[in-house]
């Protein structure tokens, strides 16, 4: 069985198309981040108290806010938890207290209230505390500036390695549609208002990494090619690099597509907003290796032409260290 | 090459039985007893408590400077001069003053003493000194602060038979510490036991007052700086009332050798303590000068708990009384056993899952990963025919390794770990489907079957490298970064990963040699 028996599609000739929907998606989530919902975070990075509540039955939000309410607990939200698979379908709620709740000194204390509340106010059916998230305006700073390192430090090693067994502008190609694609998933995050948690930033460097390695796929080729025929015109060769991974494109990025959509489906709530991050991040991950990275090689090219002296040949560097 | 490939086919077995070995041990009691004794389970998916806390070791540095400022004033008792703390901002500063023009080199001779070795000494205007800590005895007594509360709280903890805690220094922060309470989803009562100083200290008693504003009518210079003003609470409510007190202690934390729960004549529970012998004598020596005079307080961090007056002298033992339940005078007594913390904690994040919602996570887990495997393994399969088979094998191979790896090396599986395991899944098979697009290619330049893989997994194996080495990159500094669940991910990717360079390329290879060895040379047929 084969997916694409020769395929020869001009790639590069759709890249305003390319760029139209490039756009149109990051402006739009750069529009929800700055206009609408900015970045929603979790209760890891803003602080606060989760406290995940399963109820006998089902629950109602209504009773719950109101038993909340007769014991003064100051703005809750309340929130109810969709189980896809699992055993428990529906009946959890995770009560969120504001970071007021989570002082460096009495940690327990938000916890202990929703239980009593909940005991006293709530009688509609027996509950039970499954999980309870605390954390302080402390650890949540902590917290913060450990993801943002780990995201700059991990773009920053791949541009290195990138730039060490290619060219710069290699790197920079590959590192800008990883940007992209972080951008448009973050994007995502901020249109639908789903909370971005530690886990979420775990999956979004985890979509770096593939992103980067279908990226890297398409551009083995063009270095590939460009080592076997340097008379090509660039736009042809890199046409032809993608053209002929396509098939790896297209079965690789499918297959894990399912393995995470697996994820999606069974893996449980915990686990919802990592595995969300990873549905969207390897489409456009596999997406930006073919419609931002490697236009952005023939767009450098061309400018370098531009700025060349007439009649001065201008080829694209093909890379150091290319094994044959 | 025959002989090549059965020494390679050797390798494979010998890797499989070693990390079969790593994922069961010996097995007995059944394959899953050995399964759940090997892997080491987070406290995610096996239910728990989680809690980081950061030590005050500030406090820490303050009281050394205090015992420096006690010890100084008696030694400088005859030279007229006097030690004092006159910055609260800044505990490891001691400022002497006073002292005649003739006893300034005595005062200097006993400040730069070897007991006062940890201290710089500059002279401040004509006869003053100011004695600074050094940043490096600073330092030392923080560190010693943040292991002695380490030690201490595993005292307490075991105590409370909590099972396999694991409490040490974490890294995200200064002088913070981690706390994994397996089994513990009700983390109230043992946060109060950890978070408790237990700082318990007998001071005299300089005045009492009703309340705070009464207290600052009668000291209009504001608190001298060798008193302090400490709130009243006797453990059974009742009127506010605040306590002058001597800022040095009479007998402090260490004096305590033992504490017990016992009742009073009323069958009230209160604590019984001990002192040690060298405390004692001090303590006899103290009530013996005040007796029927003076008052003492004793103070459990930094309230009054009790005021009494000193009615004769006292040696080596002493009672709290008032206001506590059973429960608490035994948490209490427990605690002073396993002595005071060095400083205040406080908490900076509790996480706790129930073992229900553990369980629920590891199902969801398990059913995850068991329908994206059989996904990837039949869509391999109809897609690449026979080559399929190969890249199956090599897949389940790199999971074998994948846990048996974790098996060996006691690294945690979390949920998040359990999503690293999945996503393992989808881009284990990338390289093999790399490889077999390549050798479809080969293949279609005519090459012969032998030839075709050969340069297909030569031309792949670039590839592979560089896409691995990236993932690898993020995977690493997700680990050196992350905390606690996050991490257990980047474990399982990166050994993943690192398995799968073996299991798709030498793996895959060895099966496809294997089946070519059986065909005619020159033949251009592969199931492929």
């Amino acid at each position: 069985m084969e997916l694409f028996r020769s395929a020869n599609i001009d790639w590069l000739g759709k890249k305003w198309y390319f760029l139209g929907f490039s756009l149109i998606f990051s402006v739009a989530g750069l529009c929800s981040i700055f206009f609408w919902h900015g970045i929603p975070t979790g209760v890891d990075f803003k602080g606060g108290t989760d406290i995940t509540v399963q109820f006998n039955s089902t629950p109602h939000e209504d009773a719950i806010r109101r038993a909340l309410s007769q014991a003064q607990i100051k703005d809750p939200t309340i929130e109810r938890i969709s189980d896809v698979g699992g055993e428990m379908v529906g009946n959890k709620v995770i009560i969120s207290l504001p970071l007021s709740s989570a002082q460096d000194t009495a940690h327990d204390q938000g916890r202990s209230e929703v239980e009593q509340a909940l005991s006293a106010g709530y009688h509609d059916s027996g509950f039970r505390v499954v999980a309870v998230d605390i954390v302080g305006p402390t650890a949540g700073k902590q917290l913060t500036h450990e993801a943002e390192l780990a995201t700059l430090y991990s773009l920053l090693g791949m541009l290195i390695y990138l730039w060490f067994r290619f060219e710069l502008i290699y790197g920079v190609a590959a590192v800008v549609a990883v940007f992209h694609d972080t951008l448009i998933t973050i994007g995502f995050f901020s249109l639908t208002n789903q909370e971005i948690t530690l886990t979420v930033v775990a999956a979004l460097l985890t979509l770096v990494g593939y992103s980067m390695n279908d990226t890297i796929v398409v551009f083995d080729r063009i270095r590939e090619n460009l080592a076997l025929s340097r008379r090509d015109k660039l736009p042809d060769l890199v046409n032809r690099s993608i053209n002929q991974t396509l098939s790896r494109t297209v079965m690789s990025s499918g297959l894990t597509f399912l393995t995470v959509l697996c994820l999606f489906v069974f893996g449980g709530e915990v686990l919802r907003g990592f595995s969300f991050a990873l549905v969207v991040g390897i489409t456009i991950g596999t997406y930006s290796s073919i419609a931002v990275a490697a236009p952005m090689l023939v767009a450098y090219q061309e400018w370098r032409a531009k700025r060349a002296p007439v009649g001065k040949r201008v080829a694209l560097p093909a890379a150091k260290g290319v094994r044959r | 090459m025959g002989r090549n490939l059965a020494s390679r086919t050797g390798a494979i077995i010998a890797v499989l039985v070693i990390f079969i070995y790593g994922i069961f041990g010996v097995p007995y009691g059944g394959l899953k007893a050995s399964l759940e004794r090997r892997i080491n389970l987070g406290l995610d998916l096996k239910g728990g408590t989680h809690l980081v806390l950061q030590v005050h070791v500030i406090e820490a540095v303050n009281s050394e400077t205090d015992r420096d400022v006690q010890a100084l004033n008696t030694a400088l008792a005859s030279t007229g001069a006097t030690a004092a703390k006159l910055d609260p901002n800044h505990p490891e500063v001691i400022t002497i003053s006073g002292g005649s023009e003739a006893q300034q080199s005595a005062i200097h001779d006993i400040i730069t003493g070897s007991e006062y070795a940890g201290y710089d000494v500059t002279s401040t205007g004509v006869s003053g000194y100011k004695m600074t800590m050094r940043p490096t005895e600073v330092a030392a007594v923080e560190e010693r602060a943040l292991d002695t509360s380490i030690d201490t709280i595993r005292q307490r903890v075991n105590t409370l038979g909590v099972s396999e805690p694991q409490i040490e220094k974490y890294g995200l922060g200064d002088n913070e510490i981690l706390v994994q309470l397996p089994g513990v989803s009700d983390p109230g009562r043992v946060e109060n036991i950890i978070q408790s100083t237990a700082k318990l200290e007998i001071h005299a008693v300089v005045g009492s007052y009703g309340s705070m504003a009464e207290a600052q009518q009668a000291n209009p210079g504001g608190i001298p700086p060798e008193d302090e003003l400490l709130p009243g609470n006797n453990g059974e409510g009742g009127p506010d009332q605040y306590y002058l007190l001597k800022r040095l202690a009479i007998v402090s934390g260490t004096d305590f050798r033992d504490a017990q729960p016992s009742t009073d004549e009323n069958g009230r529970p209160d604590i019984t303590f001990d002192l040690t012998t060298e405390a004692g004598d001090r303590f006899y020596k103290y009530t013996d000068a005040n007796k029927g005079t003076g008052q003492m307080a004793i103070v459990l961090d930094n309230q009054v708990r009790e005021v009494a007056g000193i009615e004769s002298a006292i040696r080596d033992q002493g009672r709290i009384t008032g206001g506590f339940t059973e429960q608490q005078a035994e948490d209490l007594s427990l605690m002073l056993r396993t002595g005071s913390l060095p400083a205040s904690i406080s908490y900076l994040e509790t996480r706790t899952v129930g073992p229900t919602l553990g369980a629920a996570s590891i199902h969801e887990g398990v059913v995850a990963s068991i329908s994206g495997l059989l996904v990837v393994m039949i869509c391999m399969l109809i897609y690449y025919r026979g080559a399929g088979v190969n890249a199956n094998l090599a897949l389940i191979l790199n999971l074998l390794i994948l846990l048996g790896f974790m098996g060996f090396s006691g690294a945690t599986l979390t949920l998040p770990g359990i999503a690293g395991v999945i996503l393992t899944i989808g881009m284990g098979v990338d390289s093999n489907v790399l490889i077999f697009e390549r050798v479809r290619e080969e293949l279609k330049l005519g090459k012969t079957a032998a030839a075709a893989v050969q340069d297909g997994f030569g031309h792949a194996w670039t590839t592979i490298f560089d896409t691995h080495v990236t993932t690898i990159v993020s995977a690493a500094i997700l680990f050196l970064f992350g905390s606690g669940p996050v991490k257990g991910f980047a474990v399982t990717l990166t050994i993943g990963l690192m398995a799968n360079i073996f299991t798709a390329v030498f793996v895959s290879r060895t099966i496809f040699d294997f089946l070519l060895t059986k065909k005619p040379r020159g033949t251009m047929e592969l199931s492929i």
